[in-house]
Protein backbone atom coordinates (compact mmCIF):
# COMPACT_ATOMS: atom_id res chain seq x y z
CA UNK A 1 0.00 0.00 0.00
CA UNK A 2 1.85 2.75 -1.20
CA UNK A 3 1.10 6.44 -2.55
CA UNK A 4 2.18 8.10 -5.95
CA UNK A 5 2.58 11.66 -6.12
CA UNK A 6 2.21 13.21 -9.13
CA UNK A 7 3.46 16.43 -10.12
CA UNK A 8 1.73 18.86 -12.77
CA UNK A 9 3.14 21.30 -15.39
CA UNK A 10 1.54 24.80 -16.04
CA UNK A 11 2.69 27.62 -18.31
CA UNK A 12 1.24 31.26 -17.67
CA UNK A 13 -2.24 30.51 -16.68
CA UNK A 14 -3.22 27.04 -18.58
CA UNK A 15 -2.11 23.33 -17.43
CA UNK A 16 0.21 21.66 -20.32
CA UNK A 17 -0.55 18.25 -21.90
CA UNK A 18 1.36 16.82 -20.24
CA UNK A 19 0.16 17.20 -16.23
CA UNK A 20 -2.74 14.54 -17.60
CA UNK A 21 -0.26 12.34 -18.59
CA UNK A 22 1.76 12.21 -15.43
CA UNK A 23 -1.78 11.22 -13.60
CA UNK A 24 -2.20 8.30 -16.21
CA UNK A 25 1.38 7.42 -15.37
CA UNK A 26 0.82 8.01 -11.93
CA UNK A 27 -2.48 6.14 -11.38
CA UNK A 28 -0.94 2.88 -12.98
CA UNK A 29 1.75 3.11 -10.62
CA UNK A 30 -0.32 3.41 -7.89
CA UNK A 31 -2.59 0.39 -9.10
CA UNK A 32 0.54 -1.76 -8.98
CA UNK A 33 1.48 -0.45 -5.36
CA UNK A 34 -2.21 -0.88 -4.33
CA UNK A 35 -2.05 2.42 -2.65
CA UNK A 36 -3.63 6.34 -3.77
CA UNK A 37 -2.69 8.62 -6.34
CA UNK A 38 -2.43 12.12 -5.14
CA UNK A 39 -1.78 15.23 -7.86
CA UNK A 40 0.57 18.54 -6.71
CA UNK A 41 0.11 21.61 -8.43
CA UNK A 42 1.72 24.60 -7.62
CA UNK A 43 1.63 28.37 -8.13
CA UNK A 44 -1.07 29.90 -10.54
CA UNK A 45 -4.52 29.86 -10.39
CA UNK A 46 -4.36 26.52 -8.49
CA UNK A 47 -8.17 26.58 -7.48
CA UNK A 48 -9.12 26.44 -11.13
CA UNK A 49 -6.52 23.92 -12.01
CA UNK A 50 -7.46 21.53 -9.19
CA UNK A 51 -11.20 21.06 -10.53
CA UNK A 52 -9.44 20.03 -14.13
CA UNK A 53 -7.07 18.40 -12.79
CA UNK A 54 -9.65 15.81 -10.88
CA UNK A 55 -9.59 13.45 -13.61
CA UNK A 56 -10.81 9.63 -13.46
CA UNK A 57 -8.30 7.84 -10.74
CA UNK A 58 -7.07 10.99 -8.80
CA UNK A 59 -7.42 10.42 -5.13
CA UNK A 60 -6.48 13.63 -3.80
CA UNK A 61 -4.98 16.82 -5.39
CA UNK A 62 -2.84 19.24 -3.35
CA UNK A 63 -2.85 22.93 -4.18
CA UNK A 64 0.11 25.15 -3.15
CA UNK A 65 -0.88 28.91 -3.60
CA UNK A 66 2.43 30.92 -4.30
CA UNK A 67 2.90 33.16 -6.69
CA UNK A 68 1.72 33.03 -10.29
CA UNK A 69 4.49 31.24 -12.55
CA UNK A 70 6.89 28.19 -11.92
CA UNK A 71 9.79 28.81 -9.62
CA UNK A 72 12.34 25.77 -9.45
CA UNK A 73 13.28 26.81 -5.53
CA UNK A 74 9.55 27.10 -4.44
CA UNK A 75 8.88 23.54 -6.55
CA UNK A 76 11.72 21.91 -4.60
CA UNK A 77 10.59 22.93 -1.17
CA UNK A 78 7.50 22.35 -1.34
CA UNK A 79 7.82 18.79 -3.08
CA UNK A 80 10.60 17.87 -0.15
CA UNK A 81 7.79 18.70 2.16
CA UNK A 82 4.69 17.22 0.54
CA UNK A 83 7.07 14.21 0.34
CA UNK A 84 7.39 14.26 3.76
CA UNK A 85 4.02 14.54 4.71
CA UNK A 86 2.54 11.76 2.45
CA UNK A 87 5.87 9.37 2.32
CA UNK A 88 4.54 8.49 -1.44
CA UNK A 89 6.89 5.67 -3.18
CA UNK A 90 7.31 7.49 -6.63
CA UNK A 91 7.23 11.14 -7.73
CA UNK A 92 6.19 11.33 -11.12
CA UNK A 93 7.33 14.49 -12.81
CA UNK A 94 6.94 15.39 -16.14
CA UNK A 95 10.25 15.12 -18.38
CA UNK A 96 9.70 18.78 -19.63
CA UNK A 97 11.83 21.68 -19.21
CA UNK A 98 10.70 22.98 -16.24
CA UNK A 99 10.24 19.00 -14.53
CA UNK A 100 13.78 18.90 -15.21
CA UNK A 101 14.53 22.10 -13.03
CA UNK A 102 13.17 20.32 -10.27
CA UNK A 103 12.97 17.19 -10.34
CA UNK A 104 16.58 16.63 -9.83
CA UNK A 105 17.06 18.83 -7.06
CA UNK A 106 14.06 17.22 -5.66
CA UNK A 107 15.86 13.63 -5.89
CA UNK A 108 19.04 14.94 -4.29
CA UNK A 109 17.22 17.04 -1.50
CA UNK A 110 15.78 13.37 -0.53
CA UNK A 111 18.69 10.94 -1.19
CA UNK A 112 16.39 9.04 -3.66
CA UNK A 113 17.75 7.79 -7.03
CA UNK A 114 16.39 9.60 -10.20
CA UNK A 115 15.42 7.82 -13.69
CA UNK A 116 14.52 10.62 -16.33
CA UNK A 117 12.84 10.71 -19.35
CA UNK A 118 11.11 7.13 -18.94
CA UNK A 119 8.72 5.84 -21.81
CA UNK A 120 7.32 3.17 -19.88
CA UNK A 121 7.07 2.33 -15.45
CA UNK A 122 6.53 -0.76 -13.78
CA UNK A 123 6.58 -1.80 -10.62
CA UNK A 124 5.68 -5.02 -8.36
CA UNK A 125 5.59 -2.81 -5.58
CA UNK A 126 9.40 -3.43 -4.51
CA UNK A 127 11.84 -3.06 -7.78
CA UNK A 128 10.24 -0.39 -10.75
CA UNK A 129 11.65 -0.99 -14.33
CA UNK A 130 11.75 1.77 -16.30
CA UNK A 131 12.34 1.78 -20.12
CA UNK A 132 14.40 4.64 -21.59
CA UNK A 133 15.88 5.33 -24.79
CA UNK A 134 19.90 5.50 -25.43
CA UNK A 135 21.38 6.68 -28.89
CA UNK A 136 19.05 8.47 -29.92
CA UNK A 137 15.98 5.70 -29.73
CA UNK A 138 18.51 3.43 -31.65
CA UNK A 139 17.91 1.00 -28.31
CA UNK A 140 15.59 0.83 -25.25
CA UNK A 141 17.15 -0.24 -22.30
CA UNK A 142 15.42 -1.40 -18.98
CA UNK A 143 16.43 0.53 -15.86
CA UNK A 144 15.43 -1.26 -12.49
CA UNK A 145 15.75 0.04 -9.01
CA UNK A 146 14.40 -1.04 -5.47
CA UNK A 147 12.44 1.65 -3.14
CA UNK A 148 11.28 5.11 -3.13
CA UNK A 149 12.24 6.96 -6.57
CA UNK A 150 11.19 10.10 -8.30
CA UNK A 151 10.74 9.27 -12.46
CA UNK A 152 10.39 11.87 -15.40
CA UNK A 153 7.84 10.66 -18.22
CA UNK A 154 8.46 11.60 -21.31
CA UNK A 155 5.46 13.95 -22.94
CA UNK A 156 3.27 11.46 -25.45
CA UNK A 157 3.84 8.43 -24.49
CA UNK A 158 1.11 7.86 -21.76
CA UNK A 159 -2.90 9.14 -22.75
CA UNK A 160 -3.69 11.90 -20.73
CA UNK A 161 -5.91 10.96 -17.45
CA UNK A 162 -9.64 12.06 -19.03
CA UNK A 163 -12.99 11.90 -17.21
CA UNK A 164 -14.43 13.29 -14.04
CA UNK A 165 -12.55 12.40 -10.78
CA UNK A 166 -14.07 12.69 -7.00
CA UNK A 167 -11.01 13.29 -5.60
CA UNK A 168 -10.62 15.39 -2.69
CA UNK A 169 -8.89 19.05 -3.24
CA UNK A 170 -6.78 20.05 -0.40
CA UNK A 171 -4.93 22.74 0.27
CA UNK A 172 -1.16 22.58 1.41
CA UNK A 173 0.43 25.01 3.38
CA UNK A 174 4.35 24.76 2.51
CA UNK A 175 6.67 26.72 4.49
CA UNK A 176 8.34 28.72 2.14
CA UNK A 177 12.26 30.42 3.05
CA UNK A 178 12.19 32.70 0.81
CA UNK A 179 15.94 33.53 1.74
CA UNK A 180 16.31 30.19 -0.76
CA UNK A 181 14.46 31.71 -3.74
CA UNK A 182 17.65 33.30 -5.00
CA UNK A 183 16.23 33.17 -8.88
CA UNK A 184 13.46 35.63 -9.86
CA UNK A 185 11.63 35.09 -13.10
CA UNK A 186 11.48 38.32 -15.05
CA UNK A 187 9.12 37.37 -17.98
CA UNK A 188 8.42 35.02 -21.28
CA UNK A 189 9.35 35.68 -24.70
CA UNK A 190 7.70 34.12 -27.49
CA UNK A 191 10.83 33.57 -30.28
CA UNK A 192 10.99 32.66 -33.81
CA UNK A 193 8.50 34.86 -35.16
CA UNK A 194 8.75 36.63 -38.35
CA UNK A 195 7.31 36.76 -41.69
CA UNK A 196 7.26 33.16 -42.37
CA UNK A 197 4.68 30.60 -40.40
CA UNK A 198 5.63 27.57 -40.84
CA UNK A 199 2.67 25.76 -39.59
CA UNK A 200 0.61 27.84 -41.97
CA UNK A 201 2.17 25.73 -44.83
CA UNK A 202 0.39 22.72 -47.42
CA UNK A 203 3.65 21.41 -48.06
CA UNK A 204 6.23 21.50 -46.02
CA UNK A 205 10.02 20.77 -46.92
CA UNK A 206 11.65 19.82 -44.57
CA UNK A 207 15.41 19.94 -43.80
CA UNK A 208 17.95 17.79 -41.71
CA UNK A 209 21.65 17.92 -40.23
CA UNK A 210 21.61 15.13 -43.29
CA UNK A 211 22.03 18.06 -45.86
CA UNK A 212 25.91 18.16 -43.95
CA UNK A 213 27.22 21.87 -45.34
CA UNK A 214 24.78 25.44 -45.41
CA UNK A 215 25.87 25.80 -49.05
CA UNK A 216 23.73 22.49 -49.91
CA UNK A 217 20.99 24.23 -48.88
CA UNK A 218 20.27 25.41 -52.12
CA UNK A 219 19.54 22.17 -52.97
CA UNK A 220 16.29 22.50 -50.75
CA UNK A 221 15.59 26.08 -51.66
CA UNK A 222 15.56 24.98 -55.50
CA UNK A 223 12.94 22.02 -54.26
CA UNK A 224 10.65 24.60 -52.29
CA UNK A 225 10.75 26.94 -55.30
CA UNK A 226 9.76 24.10 -57.97
CA UNK A 227 7.01 22.55 -55.39
CA UNK A 228 5.72 26.46 -54.14
CA UNK A 229 6.62 25.19 -50.98
CA UNK A 230 7.96 26.23 -47.31
CA UNK A 231 11.33 25.38 -46.05
CA UNK A 232 11.65 24.18 -42.53
CA UNK A 233 13.89 22.66 -40.56
CA UNK A 234 14.71 20.18 -37.58
CA UNK A 235 17.01 21.87 -35.03
CA UNK A 236 20.44 21.66 -36.13
CA UNK A 237 20.24 23.06 -38.68
CA UNK A 238 18.80 26.53 -36.92
CA UNK A 239 21.49 26.32 -34.02
CA UNK A 240 24.03 26.51 -36.38
CA UNK A 241 22.51 29.80 -37.87
CA UNK A 242 21.71 28.41 -41.58
CA UNK A 243 18.05 29.24 -41.05
CA UNK A 244 16.06 31.28 -38.86
CA UNK A 245 14.45 30.02 -35.56
CA UNK A 246 11.10 30.36 -37.03
CA UNK A 247 12.00 27.40 -39.21
CA UNK A 248 12.17 24.99 -36.74
CA UNK A 249 9.74 22.17 -36.00
CA UNK A 250 9.45 20.45 -33.09
CA UNK A 251 9.33 20.56 -28.98
CA UNK A 252 10.93 23.63 -28.49
CA UNK A 253 9.86 25.26 -32.20
CA UNK A 254 6.97 24.78 -33.87
CA UNK A 255 3.79 22.32 -34.26
CA UNK A 256 3.05 22.18 -38.28
CA UNK A 257 0.25 19.89 -39.37
CA UNK A 258 0.72 20.03 -43.45
CA UNK A 259 -0.83 18.06 -46.00
CA UNK A 260 2.65 16.84 -46.92
CA UNK A 261 5.64 16.88 -44.80
CA UNK A 262 8.79 16.10 -46.58
CA UNK A 263 11.44 15.03 -43.82
CA UNK A 264 15.12 15.51 -46.17
CA UNK A 265 18.18 13.60 -44.16
CA UNK A 266 16.35 13.95 -40.59
CA UNK A 267 16.64 11.29 -38.18
CA UNK A 268 13.77 11.89 -36.58
CA UNK A 269 14.53 12.47 -32.75
CA UNK A 270 11.72 12.70 -30.06
CA UNK A 271 12.04 15.97 -30.20
CA UNK A 272 11.97 16.77 -33.72
CA UNK A 273 8.67 14.06 -34.47
CA UNK A 274 6.58 15.65 -31.67
CA UNK A 275 6.23 18.86 -33.79
CA UNK A 276 5.27 16.83 -37.12
CA UNK A 277 3.53 13.67 -36.36
CA UNK A 278 0.26 15.48 -36.82
CA UNK A 279 1.33 15.88 -40.80
CA UNK A 280 -1.49 14.23 -42.49
CA UNK A 281 0.83 12.64 -45.33
CA UNK A 282 4.78 12.28 -44.48
CA UNK A 283 7.67 11.16 -46.42
CA UNK A 284 11.16 10.70 -45.25
CA UNK A 285 14.17 10.89 -47.61
CA UNK A 286 16.78 9.23 -45.58
CA UNK A 287 19.95 6.70 -46.28
CA UNK A 288 19.05 4.67 -42.93
CA UNK A 289 15.96 2.48 -43.12
CA UNK A 290 16.63 2.09 -39.23
CA UNK A 291 16.08 6.04 -38.86
CA UNK A 292 13.15 6.69 -36.12
CA UNK A 293 11.57 9.65 -38.45
CA UNK A 294 10.86 5.35 -40.60
CA UNK A 295 8.38 4.52 -37.53
CA UNK A 296 6.20 7.43 -38.06
CA UNK A 297 6.87 7.65 -42.40
CA UNK A 298 4.00 7.06 -44.71
CA UNK A 299 6.68 6.97 -47.90
CA UNK A 300 10.04 6.26 -47.31
CA UNK A 301 12.52 6.48 -50.07
CA UNK A 302 16.12 4.65 -48.68
CA UNK A 303 18.52 6.80 -50.54
CA UNK A 304 21.21 9.57 -50.65
CA UNK A 305 19.44 13.05 -50.60
CA UNK A 306 21.79 14.83 -52.55
CA UNK A 307 20.76 12.65 -55.35
CA UNK A 308 16.63 11.89 -54.56
CA UNK A 309 16.02 15.63 -54.10
CA UNK A 310 17.78 16.85 -57.35
CA UNK A 311 15.52 14.63 -59.24
CA UNK A 312 12.56 15.69 -57.42
CA UNK A 313 13.01 19.48 -58.78
CA UNK A 314 13.42 18.50 -61.74
CA UNK A 315 10.23 16.65 -62.24
CA UNK A 316 8.38 19.93 -61.34
CA UNK A 317 10.70 22.34 -63.32
CA UNK B 1 35.66 34.63 -11.90
CA UNK B 2 36.36 31.01 -12.15
CA UNK B 3 34.18 28.53 -14.84
CA UNK B 4 34.35 24.92 -14.41
CA UNK B 5 32.81 22.91 -17.35
CA UNK B 6 31.74 19.55 -17.19
CA UNK B 7 32.79 17.39 -20.52
CA UNK B 8 31.75 14.19 -21.10
CA UNK B 9 32.72 11.61 -23.81
CA UNK B 10 30.15 10.15 -25.23
CA UNK B 11 29.56 6.87 -27.86
CA UNK B 12 28.33 7.07 -31.24
CA UNK B 13 26.99 4.24 -32.76
CA UNK B 14 26.84 2.88 -36.48
CA UNK B 15 23.70 2.89 -38.27
CA UNK B 16 24.18 -1.54 -38.39
CA UNK B 17 25.24 -2.51 -34.51
CA UNK B 18 24.91 -5.69 -32.03
CA UNK B 19 23.99 -5.75 -28.32
CA UNK B 20 26.12 -7.68 -26.08
CA UNK B 21 24.05 -8.28 -23.14
CA UNK B 22 23.63 -4.83 -21.68
CA UNK B 23 25.51 -2.86 -23.90
CA UNK B 24 26.56 -2.51 -27.69
CA UNK B 25 29.48 -4.24 -28.88
CA UNK B 26 32.43 -2.62 -28.89
CA UNK B 27 33.38 -2.47 -32.62
CA UNK B 28 30.36 -0.68 -33.74
CA UNK B 29 30.64 2.27 -31.08
CA UNK B 30 32.74 5.45 -31.43
CA UNK B 31 33.60 8.54 -29.33
CA UNK B 32 32.79 11.84 -29.60
CA UNK B 33 32.65 15.33 -27.08
CA UNK B 34 29.17 15.73 -26.11
CA UNK B 35 27.86 17.95 -28.22
CA UNK B 36 25.96 20.05 -25.14
CA UNK B 37 29.34 19.97 -23.55
CA UNK B 38 30.87 21.99 -26.84
CA UNK B 39 28.45 24.00 -26.71
CA UNK B 40 29.42 24.99 -22.68
CA UNK B 41 32.63 24.66 -23.46
CA UNK B 42 32.26 27.27 -26.08
CA UNK B 43 30.24 29.71 -23.68
CA UNK B 44 33.36 29.46 -21.25
CA UNK B 45 35.67 30.37 -23.74
CA UNK B 46 33.75 33.32 -24.33
CA UNK B 47 33.24 34.63 -21.25
CA UNK B 48 36.98 34.10 -20.73
CA UNK B 49 38.00 36.28 -24.11
CA UNK B 50 35.12 38.78 -22.86
CA UNK B 51 37.63 39.37 -20.00
CA UNK B 52 34.69 38.01 -17.37
CA UNK B 53 36.57 34.75 -16.58
CA UNK B 54 40.22 34.44 -15.44
CA UNK B 55 40.17 30.26 -15.47
CA UNK B 56 37.99 27.77 -17.58
CA UNK B 57 38.76 24.42 -15.95
CA UNK B 58 37.08 21.14 -17.52
CA UNK B 59 36.25 17.78 -15.44
CA UNK B 60 35.53 14.62 -16.65
CA UNK B 61 34.60 11.12 -15.24
CA UNK B 62 36.13 8.61 -17.64
CA UNK B 63 39.46 6.20 -18.61
CA UNK B 64 42.21 7.22 -20.06
CA UNK B 65 41.04 6.57 -23.58
CA UNK B 66 38.76 10.02 -23.22
CA UNK B 67 42.03 11.94 -23.25
CA UNK B 68 41.77 12.61 -26.91
CA UNK B 69 37.84 14.29 -25.75
CA UNK B 70 39.30 15.93 -22.93
CA UNK B 71 42.31 18.07 -25.63
CA UNK B 72 39.75 18.98 -28.03
CA UNK B 73 38.16 20.79 -24.95
CA UNK B 74 41.69 22.07 -24.24
CA UNK B 75 41.93 23.09 -27.88
CA UNK B 76 39.28 25.00 -28.14
CA UNK B 77 40.59 27.32 -25.13
CA UNK B 78 39.80 25.79 -21.85
CA UNK B 79 42.95 26.28 -19.38
CA UNK B 80 43.49 23.03 -18.06
CA UNK B 81 41.63 19.41 -17.47
CA UNK B 82 40.73 17.13 -14.64
CA UNK B 83 40.00 13.61 -15.40
CA UNK B 84 38.60 11.37 -12.61
CA UNK B 85 38.77 7.49 -12.82
CA UNK B 86 39.21 4.62 -10.10
CA UNK B 87 39.19 0.93 -10.64
CA UNK B 88 36.05 1.24 -8.98
CA UNK B 89 34.54 2.85 -11.86
CA UNK B 90 35.27 -0.04 -13.92
CA UNK B 91 32.97 -1.97 -12.51
CA UNK B 92 29.87 0.36 -12.58
CA UNK B 93 27.72 -0.36 -15.57
CA UNK B 94 25.66 2.72 -15.15
CA UNK B 95 26.94 5.67 -13.55
CA UNK B 96 23.37 7.08 -12.12
CA UNK B 97 22.71 10.81 -11.51
CA UNK B 98 23.58 10.37 -7.78
CA UNK B 99 26.72 8.79 -8.50
CA UNK B 100 28.19 11.84 -10.38
CA UNK B 101 26.95 14.11 -8.35
CA UNK B 102 28.90 12.85 -5.77
CA UNK B 103 32.15 12.79 -7.91
CA UNK B 104 31.68 16.34 -9.47
CA UNK B 105 30.57 17.79 -6.00
CA UNK B 106 34.14 16.51 -4.99
CA UNK B 107 35.59 18.41 -8.09
CA UNK B 108 33.70 22.03 -7.35
CA UNK B 109 34.47 21.96 -4.11
CA UNK B 110 38.01 21.55 -4.64
CA UNK B 111 37.76 24.05 -7.30
CA UNK B 112 35.79 26.45 -5.83
CA UNK B 113 34.51 28.13 -9.25
CA UNK B 114 31.60 30.98 -9.53
CA UNK B 115 29.94 29.17 -12.16
CA UNK B 116 29.44 25.78 -13.19
CA UNK B 117 28.58 24.90 -16.97
CA UNK B 118 27.29 21.46 -17.87
CA UNK B 119 25.70 20.38 -21.32
CA UNK B 120 21.61 20.42 -21.50
CA UNK B 121 22.31 16.31 -21.24
CA UNK B 122 24.67 13.60 -23.14
CA UNK B 123 23.64 12.62 -26.70
CA UNK B 124 23.70 8.91 -25.64
CA UNK B 125 22.31 8.35 -22.68
CA UNK B 126 20.20 11.88 -22.46
CA UNK B 127 19.44 11.85 -18.49
CA UNK B 128 19.39 15.06 -18.03
CA UNK B 129 20.16 15.61 -14.35
CA UNK B 130 23.39 16.02 -13.16
CA UNK B 131 23.54 19.01 -13.54
CA UNK B 132 20.55 20.71 -11.23
CA UNK B 133 21.36 17.72 -9.19
CA UNK B 134 24.87 19.04 -8.42
CA UNK B 135 23.85 22.40 -8.36
CA UNK B 136 21.48 21.17 -4.95
CA UNK B 137 24.07 18.75 -3.77
CA UNK B 138 26.62 22.21 -3.39
CA UNK B 139 23.54 24.61 -2.21
CA UNK B 140 24.10 26.72 -4.84
CA UNK B 141 21.68 28.05 -7.75
CA UNK B 142 20.91 26.75 -10.76
CA UNK B 143 19.00 27.18 -13.74
CA UNK B 144 18.21 23.94 -16.57
CA UNK B 145 18.31 24.53 -20.44
CA UNK B 146 19.84 27.81 -20.70
CA UNK B 147 20.09 28.93 -24.25
CA UNK B 148 21.00 32.91 -23.58
CA UNK B 149 23.45 34.32 -21.29
CA UNK B 150 24.48 37.44 -20.10
CA UNK B 151 26.39 38.03 -17.00
CA UNK B 152 26.82 41.16 -14.96
CA UNK B 153 30.10 41.11 -12.22
CA UNK B 154 28.79 43.54 -10.11
CA UNK B 155 25.39 42.32 -9.28
CA UNK B 156 27.15 39.15 -9.08
CA UNK B 157 24.32 37.49 -11.16
CA UNK B 158 23.39 35.64 -14.83
CA UNK B 159 20.45 36.41 -17.12
CA UNK B 160 19.40 33.86 -18.63
CA UNK B 161 17.39 31.98 -20.76
CA UNK B 162 15.81 28.88 -20.77
CA UNK B 163 14.30 27.71 -23.55
CA UNK B 164 11.11 26.33 -22.96
CA UNK B 165 8.64 24.10 -24.72
CA UNK B 166 6.97 25.72 -28.37
CA UNK B 167 9.25 28.56 -28.85
CA UNK B 168 8.97 30.19 -25.48
CA UNK B 169 12.14 31.11 -23.84
CA UNK B 170 12.08 32.77 -19.98
CA UNK B 171 13.88 35.41 -18.92
CA UNK B 172 15.16 34.29 -15.19
CA UNK B 173 17.72 36.38 -13.11
CA UNK B 174 20.04 33.83 -11.21
CA UNK B 175 22.09 34.61 -8.41
CA UNK B 176 25.83 33.87 -8.59
CA UNK B 177 27.74 31.10 -7.64
CA UNK B 178 25.32 28.83 -9.94
CA UNK B 179 25.43 25.79 -12.20
CA UNK B 180 23.85 25.91 -15.62
CA UNK B 181 22.83 23.87 -18.13
CA UNK B 182 23.95 24.71 -21.32
CA UNK B 183 21.23 24.14 -24.22
CA UNK B 184 22.80 24.09 -28.03
CA UNK B 185 22.21 27.15 -30.08
CA UNK B 186 23.51 29.36 -27.25
CA UNK B 187 26.62 30.12 -29.63
CA UNK B 188 28.39 28.84 -32.18
CA UNK B 189 31.39 26.16 -30.94
CA UNK B 190 34.78 27.23 -32.75
CA UNK B 191 36.65 24.47 -34.55
CA UNK B 192 40.11 24.05 -32.60
CA UNK B 193 43.03 25.78 -34.15
CA UNK B 194 45.99 24.34 -35.16
CA UNK B 195 47.34 26.21 -32.98
CA UNK B 196 45.06 25.73 -30.38
CA UNK B 197 46.07 21.88 -30.50
CA UNK B 198 49.33 22.20 -30.52
CA UNK B 199 48.65 24.32 -27.10
CA UNK B 200 46.52 21.70 -25.82
CA UNK B 201 49.03 19.28 -25.62
CA UNK B 202 50.88 21.05 -23.20
CA UNK B 203 47.99 21.70 -21.01
CA UNK B 204 47.51 20.71 -17.30
CA UNK B 205 45.56 17.08 -17.39
CA UNK B 206 45.22 15.80 -13.59
CA UNK B 207 43.98 12.73 -13.03
CA UNK B 208 42.48 12.03 -9.72
CA UNK B 209 41.03 9.02 -8.09
CA UNK B 210 37.87 8.62 -6.07
CA UNK B 211 40.51 8.37 -2.73
CA UNK B 212 42.12 11.51 -3.90
CA UNK B 213 39.21 13.45 -3.76
CA UNK B 214 37.51 11.80 -0.85
CA UNK B 215 34.60 9.64 -2.49
CA UNK B 216 33.39 6.74 -0.87
CA UNK B 217 33.60 4.02 -3.15
CA UNK B 218 30.37 3.35 -1.88
CA UNK B 219 29.03 5.62 -3.19
CA UNK B 220 29.35 5.56 -6.83
CA UNK B 221 27.60 2.25 -7.08
CA UNK B 222 24.19 3.91 -7.90
CA UNK B 223 20.36 2.79 -7.18
CA UNK B 224 20.12 2.16 -10.98
CA UNK B 225 20.64 -1.06 -12.68
CA UNK B 226 20.57 -1.32 -16.62
CA UNK B 227 18.95 -4.76 -16.76
CA UNK B 228 17.87 -5.15 -20.43
CA UNK B 229 19.07 -3.68 -23.69
CA UNK B 230 17.46 -4.76 -27.19
CA UNK B 231 16.51 -2.94 -30.31
CA UNK B 232 12.73 -1.14 -30.24
CA UNK B 233 10.39 -3.27 -32.80
CA UNK B 234 10.18 -1.11 -35.62
CA UNK B 235 6.74 0.45 -35.90
CA UNK B 236 7.21 1.13 -39.43
CA UNK B 237 4.58 1.07 -41.93
CA UNK B 238 6.01 3.02 -44.28
CA UNK B 239 5.30 2.57 -47.94
CA UNK B 240 9.05 2.07 -49.44
CA UNK B 241 9.79 3.55 -52.95
CA UNK B 242 12.77 1.58 -54.28
CA UNK B 243 14.86 2.42 -57.48
CA UNK B 244 16.16 4.98 -59.28
CA UNK B 245 16.64 8.47 -58.03
CA UNK B 246 14.72 9.70 -60.92
CA UNK B 247 12.48 6.31 -60.12
CA UNK B 248 12.10 7.66 -56.44
CA UNK B 249 11.63 10.85 -57.33
CA UNK B 250 8.76 10.33 -59.67
CA UNK B 251 6.74 8.62 -57.59
CA UNK B 252 7.03 11.06 -54.80
CA UNK B 253 5.83 13.40 -57.91
CA UNK B 254 3.17 11.57 -58.26
CA UNK B 255 1.96 11.03 -55.00
CA UNK B 256 2.21 15.03 -54.73
CA UNK B 257 0.11 15.31 -57.53
CA UNK B 258 -2.41 13.01 -56.71
CA UNK B 259 -2.43 15.15 -53.43
CA UNK B 260 -3.29 18.07 -54.84
CA UNK B 261 -0.37 20.15 -53.64
CA UNK B 262 2.16 20.27 -56.57
CA UNK B 263 1.92 22.98 -59.24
Amino acid sequence: MSDVLAVTDHRRGELRDVSYETITAGRELADETGGDLHVAVISGPVGEFAEKLNREGVDVVHTVEYGEEFNHDVYTQVLVQLYDELAPQYVVAPNSVNGLDYAPAVANTLDLPIVTDTVGLETDGETLTATREMYGGKVETANELTGNAVVTIRGAEWAGADGTGDAEIREFHAEIDEETIRSTVTGFEEVGGGDVDISDADVLVSVGRGIEEEENLELIEELADALDATISSSRPIVDNGWLPKNRQVGQSGKVVTPDVYIAIGISGAVQHVAGMKGSETIVAINTDPNAPIMDIADYAIHDDLFDVVPALTEEFQ
Amino acid sequence: MKILVTVKEVSTVEDEFEIEGTTIADQYLGADLNEWDDYAVEEAVQLQEAGIADEVVTVTIGPEDCEQTIRQALAKGADRAIRVWDDALEDVDLLDVGAKTEILRAVVEAEDPDLVLTGVQSGDDNWGATGVSLAEELGIEWGAVVNHLEHDLAEGTASVRRELEGGVEELTEIELPAALTIQTGINEPRYASLRGIRQAQRKELDVHTLGDLGVDEGAVEGAVTVTDMYEPESETDATVWEGSPEETAAELGELLREKGVAP
